[in-house]
């Protein structure tokens, strides 16, 4: 499904991302852990069709196509779902009326309709109960004043809402209580199928309890310096990434 | 010619064409609109079209609007056609009594003067300063103060019409009364209206002004309206801006407002080529309460001035200012607000935000506040701000497969959309959100070469 090879990008002239490769097939459940400032968030973003960092070397294929071609919104229509770090408030703008011009924009692309209203808030009703997110959070503009933890929820309702592909979800255990990390944990493993495929960025390795990997990779300085199983966060729990380093 | 030999000329020319035209006028007016003319004349001989030397008009070249051919008249020139016909304009489910002024001009083919069930009466300026001189003595030319500004000076030379609204004490209405301006000639025209509304003690008033043009030619409108606002009296004002980009206006607006009296006004700009818009409120007795505030879409060449100038002459008054602006292409744009907290104005409280998104780098943006305070307990505060869309926020839309254009679009719509759900009456906030949705989608674009585009 994504196959990074040897992935250079830059911001303000710094190279973060110095040779990634990471391939990710349909089914699977990828896990990305790495000290701070490493270019873990660097990676979802380049991705996921973020301008501001520059691609220098290297490529990506998603699906067979380039994805590092396609604007951000074709990213997400063709099944890309970037689960925000830190989400980001837009006043004003409700989060109805922000999901329903999302739903109704991968429309238009595949040469849709747009959905009708009773659908669509038949949709919402599904997985706001899916990921157990309050109603009166959905009658907001989008996380304007949301708790961190709402915040992080909202981003699993909105993966729900666009059913994607492909999800990176930046630590999206950060943040959240014990209750709704299960919670989190239980929506992306619901949503989870054959078809597609999961990359989480976790600092922790309690989340992997919940959502399980098959591979589990080290990103340090730029590049995926190991990689294994999920014993690996085990032992990375235990030893912290001093061992890692010492080897760069 | 430089911009003060320019100037002399214009003045020159518009007090020729007073004093030739003086006894045409005095014969058509109502002698206590005809006592301002000599005095206001005199007053705009000497101060003439303001120059961008003077503070107020530093940023807006008003003289260069007069420096153009325009034609001007002293009595309405006939409409060879139906404006009815030309002309359609509705707000759903908005009980509004619709008149209409043409060039300045209350419209002949409608009742030049009604008074409805609840007393409230409306009509043309002209014909109410006829029938009602007592009336309309106490009350126009008493506000507005036309030593400040060569412009007022020269509106109340020459006003002859406009519009006549009268709420009696008491009386409400919940219907809105709803001013359409048209400019519709086969020649470039300077139109100035002179308009007043008088919404006596405990009365409530719903007024909706709406400016349009309905033909290509340019247009050059000096306007004033005066608003009284009696004790307890509830006013709320709208003004909806939309004349095409060769068109310039200068609008006038003041409020004098007495104890515990309630005003709130808000002007939408779509289209225009340069607006200048003054507002001038007058706290004078009370607990009076005075909530202005603007939106300006403003995109290739258009300029929009808002001059905002409150004045808290006695204790106890509010007043809240807020205006947002969206500029794009070579748009620019000036607010400079005043808030004049008098030595006997104790515990007011006065506040004026700013917020303004530049679209590109060539837009601008010039905000300024200017606070004058004379009284020591007091609550006043003010902010600006010039900004860009949020990119962090456009991205967030991108990602979630908003289109570009479509994130900028709900974004400039969620940031104009602070002014306008302050709209109390929802049918109109409703037609405003449509408006303002269309402009930013440039579905409401104004051409030149074309008449008859007006829905
Ligand atoms: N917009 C930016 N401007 C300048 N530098 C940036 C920018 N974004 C990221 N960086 C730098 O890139 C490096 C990688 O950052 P990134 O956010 O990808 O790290 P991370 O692995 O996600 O860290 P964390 O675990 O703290 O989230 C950091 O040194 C950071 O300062
Ligand atoms: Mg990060």
């Amino acid at each position: 499904m994504l196959k990074i090879r040897n992935l250079h990008a830059l911001i303000e002239g710094k190279e973060i991302l110095k040779g990634i490769n990471l391939e990710v097939n349909a089914g699977e459940v990828h896990a990305i852990m790495g000290p701070n400032g490493s270019g873990k968030s660097t990676l979802a973003a380049v991705l996921a069709g973020r301008e501001i960092f520059k691609v220098t070397e290297g490529s990506v294929e998603y699906n067979g196509k380039d994805l590092l071609d396609m604007a951000p919104e074709n990213r997400a229509h063709e099944g890309i779902f970037l689960g925000f770090q830190y989400p980001v408030e837009i006043p004003g703008v409700s989060m109805v009326n922000f999901m329903r011009t999302a739903l109704n924009e991968k429309r238009k692309y595949f040469d849709q309709e747009p959905i009708k209203s009773s659908d669509f808030l038949k949709i919402m009703r599904e997985k706001k109960a899916l990921v157990e997110i309050d109603s009166g959070l959905t009658n907001r503009s989008v996380n304007e004043g949301f708790s961190g933890g709402e915040k992080k929820r909202n981003e699993i309702f909105q993966m729900a809402m666009l059913e994607p592909e492909l999800s990176i979800l930046d630590e999206t255990d950060s943040g959240l209580d014990i209750d709704a990390l299960k919670t989190v944990a239980q929506g992306v493993n619901m949503l989870k199928n054959e078809h597609n495929a999961t990359v989480v960025i976790t600092h922790y390795q309690r989340l992997l309890d919940y959502i399980v990997p098959d591979f589990v990779h080290v990103l340090y300085d730029g590049r995926i310096v190991t990689s294994g199983t999920k014993e690996l966060a085990l032992e990375l729990e235990e030893k912290g990434y001093d061992w890692i380093k010492e080897q760069f | 010619m430089d911009v003060a030999t320019e100037n002399k000329k214009i003045s020159t020319e518009l007090s020729d064409w007073y004093f030739s035209s003086r006894d045409r006028l005095m014969a058509s007016s109502s002698s206590l609109i005809n006592a301002y003319r000599p005095e206001a004349m005199e007053v705009f001989r000497e101060l003439g079209i303001p120059d961008q030397k003077q503070e107020n008009y530093k940023y807006t070249n008003i003289g260069k609007s007069f420096l153009m051919p325009f034609r001007k008249y002293i009595e309405p020139k006939k409409i060879l056609f139906s404006v009815e016909d030309l002309f359609h304009c509705d707000i759903p489910d908005l009980d509004t009594e619709v008149v209409l002024l043409v060039n300045g001009w209350y419209y002949e083919n409608q009742n030049q003067l009604q008074t409805l069930d609840n007393g409230m009466i409306i009509g043309s300026m002209a014909v109410a300063a006829q029938k009602y001189p007592d009336l309309v003595k106490e009350h126009y030319g008493k506000y507005v103060d036309f030593r400040t500004d060569g412009l007022l000076a020269l509106n109340t030379a020459f006003a002859q019409d406009g519009t006549f609204i009268y709420v009696p004490k008491n009386a409400g209405s919940n219907q809105a009364v709803q001013i359409v301006n048209l400019l519709l000639s086969p020649e470039d025209l300077f139109v100035q209206h002179r308009n007043l509304v008088i919404v006596e003690e405990g009365a409530q008033a719903v007024v909706v002004v709406c400016d349009h043009t309905l033909s290509g030619n340019k247009f050059l409108t000096n306007a004033v309206t005066e608003v009284f606002v009696g004790a307890n009296a509830h006013v709320e004002f709208y003004k909806v801006q939309n004349e095409h980009n060769d068109s310039q206006q200068v609008a006038t607006t003041h409020f004098h407002q007495e104890r515990d009296s309630h005003v709130n006004f808000n002007t939408v700009t779509l289209h225009g080529g340069l607006i200048r818009n003054n507002v001038y409120a007058k706290l004078n007795g009370k607990g009076a309460d005075n909530n202005t505030l603007g939106l300006f879409l403003a995109d290739q060449n258009q300029h929009v001035d808002s001059y905002t100038f409150i004045d808290h002459a006695v204790a106890d008054c509010t007043s809240n200012q807020n205006y947002k602006g969206i500029l794009d292409d070579k748009a620019t744009g000036v607010f400079a607000g005043k808030i004049l907290v008098r030595q006997e104005a104790q515990r007011t409280t006065a506040y004026q935000t700013n917020n303004n998104i530049c679209l590109t780098d060539e837009a601008r943006m010039k905000t300024k506040p200017i606070l004058e305070i004379y009284a020591d307990d007091v609550k006043c505060s003010h902010g600006a701000t010039v900004g860009q869309l949020d990119e962090n926020a456009l991205f967030y839309m991108q990602s979630r497969g908003i289109s570009c254009r479509e994130s900028r679009l709900l974004l400039m719509y969620a940031f104009g959309h602070e002014i306008l759900k302050k709209v109390t009456i929802s049918p109109l906030r409703d037609r405003l959100d449509d408006l303002v949705e269309k402009r930013l989608r440039g579905e409401l674009s104004r051409c030149n070469s074309c008449s008859l585009h007006c829905q």
